[in-house]
């Protein structure tokens, strides 16, 4: 069952959010209600379900309503039109002690530019979402001091945010996110501000932690590299509309417009690819002395078979976990896939 | 020459509201003037009854304690003993505890209504214009309506030296609220903080520099008040100015008029210290 989930979902910004919508119905253009009374749509008919433990990645240009479709989970919005499901409860009929239950123990939320409290140190702000929740402090300090500690803080304890630098402050977010032990982690664009070398390191930590955590996590980025790394589902979002939902290897293989494959131009296929896209799936027979030396299991991204292949003549078998050969890789099969028409 | 048929009984319609609330409701003012009376009068007294030294010792020990600087407390005792040389000792104490009470109330007034105006863009909307007037008018209007519910003396003088003093207070409360970091208070929203402690543990403590730069430009206006207070009974420098005045005696005048620019900087460089403070660890950049 899907723990979040969006059903037939608008949101209108402006003065008149109803009106603007009914008119966006019936067909006014975007722009045109823009210029005419200021409104915004920035969700438009958005209906899709994440499922409990994977890494949902919203991807889309500023202004594509990613951000907006992230604050109707926790209700930091709500929407025009349409329902916003958590773990199958209406998030929009909650009532102000539902919401605050459901802020405070079942959602986190990790910020663009790290939202910490600059005057709180680092153990305080990890300890906020406890603090908040009226524990008091003999109760959760423990719990703050082994999450600084888990995202690599050890010795900062004390310092203050502005002592911090940028990766150090995120590790705070995450840190203060998770403290409260949610069922899901909504993260806003969380490495958009670090540089690019610090940005690997903190997908990374995050990998290895969602490796031992499992949470639910919308991911919100504009950075398809990182799409594409993090996600297990992608879903591409253009002018609030979904331009495209599927893994990463679905988007890549079959973009569903010219509009996502453009976004696709510059992307490591190699990365993303994996060698059950490459292989044949009817292996063709194999003969004497042509029987292939090496074998790789169907996860393989590309960029790892390609030498394999290279290196001989004869087919790669591909082979699962048990054993049993799912099919063979060539040379061919390869660059098919890495050098599209 | 004005037409006569269009003008309007401004005039009569404000006396008859002040005598209304004079006669409906002058023991309710009766009754706040003397809790408000008893609080000056014991701290009139009680900084009189010092010994001179340890009201020097105290403020140069407040001073060290604003600003962790040796330098500030030593000129600031320095300050209270040129009061003290000019033969103003007793007069400046009762000038100082005429500024505590008002700068007191000022402070208990205005920041929750600087609080409330950043809340509400409606409440903000109707405040301002009154905030303006209340700033532009001059301050001896304000003398009338105070004498008329509270009489001559004191309590009049602190209720007009309010007036003048809060606006400045209100006016940076609402701004330190209102520029408080929009993803801070996301954040603690996100957390499940209710606005109670979104508003004691998120936007005061971080609207704090601005709330002291509040306090500070207050305390400066009420100062500015203390001769005019004078005139309508308030005891202290001000009555020296105003002596100086009426007597032709320049002397005098300025010796009073010395002595209040003392205690403004007193005040001012004890309440900038505390500001400054105030601001450290409250903004993340850099």
């Amino acid at each position: 069952m899907a723990i979040v989930e969006f059903t037939d979902l608008f949101k209108v910004f402006g003065p008149d959010p109803a009106g603007a919508l009914a008119r966006f119905r019936a067909g006014a253009d975007r722009d045109a209600l823009r210029e005419a009374g200021g409104h915004t749509v920035a969700l438009a008919d958005i209906s899709l379900a994440i499922a409990p433990g994977e890494i949902f990645v919203v991807m889309g240009l500023s202004g594509s309503g990613k951000s907006t479709l992230v604050r109707l989970i926790n209700r930091l919005i709500r929407p025009t039109s349409g329902q916003v499901r958590v773990a199958g409860a209406d998030v929009g009929a909650m009532t102000d002690s539902e919401l605050t239950a459901l802020r405070r123990h079942r959602i986190s939320m990790v910020f663009q530019h790290f939202g910490l409290m600059p005057h709180r140190t680092v153990l305080d702000n990890v300890a906020y979402g406890l603090a908040i929740q009226k524990q008091p402090r003999s109760a959760y300090e423990a719990t703050a001091r082994r999450w600084v500690e888990t995202v690599g803080l050890s010795g900062f304890e004390t310092a203050w945010p502005d002592e911090l630098s940028g990766g150090m402050r995120q590790r705070v977010g995450l840190a203060r996110a998770l403290a409260t032990d949610p069922d899901i982690l909504l993260m806003d664009e969380p490495f958009s501000a670090l540089d690019p070398l610090i940005r690997r390191d903190m997908q990374d930590q995050l990998l290895a932690l969602q490796g031992d955590l499992t949470k639910t996590i919308v991911f919100i980025t504009h950075d398809l590299d990182e799409a594409l790394r993090l996600g297990d589902r992608i879903a591409i979002l253009k002018d609030g509309a979904l331009a495209q939902l599927g893994t990463p290897e679905e988007i890549l293989l079959a973009p569903a417009s010219d509009y996502v494959a453009a976004f696709l131009r510059d992307v490591n296929r190699g990365r993303v690819l994996t060698a059950s896209s490459a292989m044949q799936r009817t292996p063709p027979q194999v003969g004497p002395g042509q029987s292939s030396a090496a074998s790789i299991a169907p996860e393989t991204p590309l960029e790892t078979v390609l030498p394999l292949v290279a290196e001989q003549d004869v087919p790669v078998a591909v082979v699962d976990a048990d054993g049993a050969v799912l099919g063979t890789v060539s040379r061919q099969d390869v660059i098919a896939l890495l050098v599209p028409k | 020459m004005f037409p006569e048929e269009l003008g309007w009984p401004l005039r009569l319609w404000i006396d008859e509201f002040v005598d209304w609330l004079v006669i409906n409701y002058g023991d309710v003012f009766e009754a706040a003037a003397d809790s408000v009376l008893f609080l000056l009068v014991g701290l009139e007294q009680g900084l009189r009854a010092l010994p001179w030294w340890l009201v020097v010792l105290a403020v140069a020990g407040i001073a060290w304690h604003a600003s962790r600087r040796v330098g500030l407390a030593v000129g600031l005792a320095a300050v209270m003993l040129l009061i003290g040389s000019l033969g103003l000792w007793d007069k400046a104490m009762q000038t100082l505890a005429l500024m505590i009470v008002a700068i007191a109330v000022t402070v208990i007034l205005g920041i929750p209504t600087g609080i409330l105006a950043a809340r509400s863009d409606r409440f903000r909307a109707l405040l301002l214009p009154v905030l303006d007037l209340m700033q532009t008018m001059p301050s001896f209007v304000y003398l009338i309506p105070a004498v008329m519910l509270f009489g001559l003396g004191k309590v009049s003088a602190i209720l007009a030296t309010v007036i003048y003093a809060v606006p400045p207070l209100i006016r940076l409360t609402d701004l330190g609220i209102r520029q408080v970091d929009p993803e801070v208070l996301e954040a603690s929203q996100s957390f499940g903080a209710s606005p109670r402690q979104t508003l004691l543990g998120v936007q005061l403590p971080l609207a704090l520099p601005s709330i002291m730069a509040g306090i500070n430009q207050s305390i400066m206006m009420a100062l500015a008040m203390v001769v005019i207070a004078s005139m309508i009974g308030a005891r202290g420098l001000g009555e020296e100015v105003l002596q100086g005045l009426q007597r032709q005696e320049p002397g005098t005048g300025f010796a009073g008029g010395l002595a209040i620019v003392a205690l403004a900087i007193l005040f001012d460089r004890i309440s900038q210290a505390y500001g400054r403070r105030s601001q450290r660890h409250r903004t993340v950049e850099g």
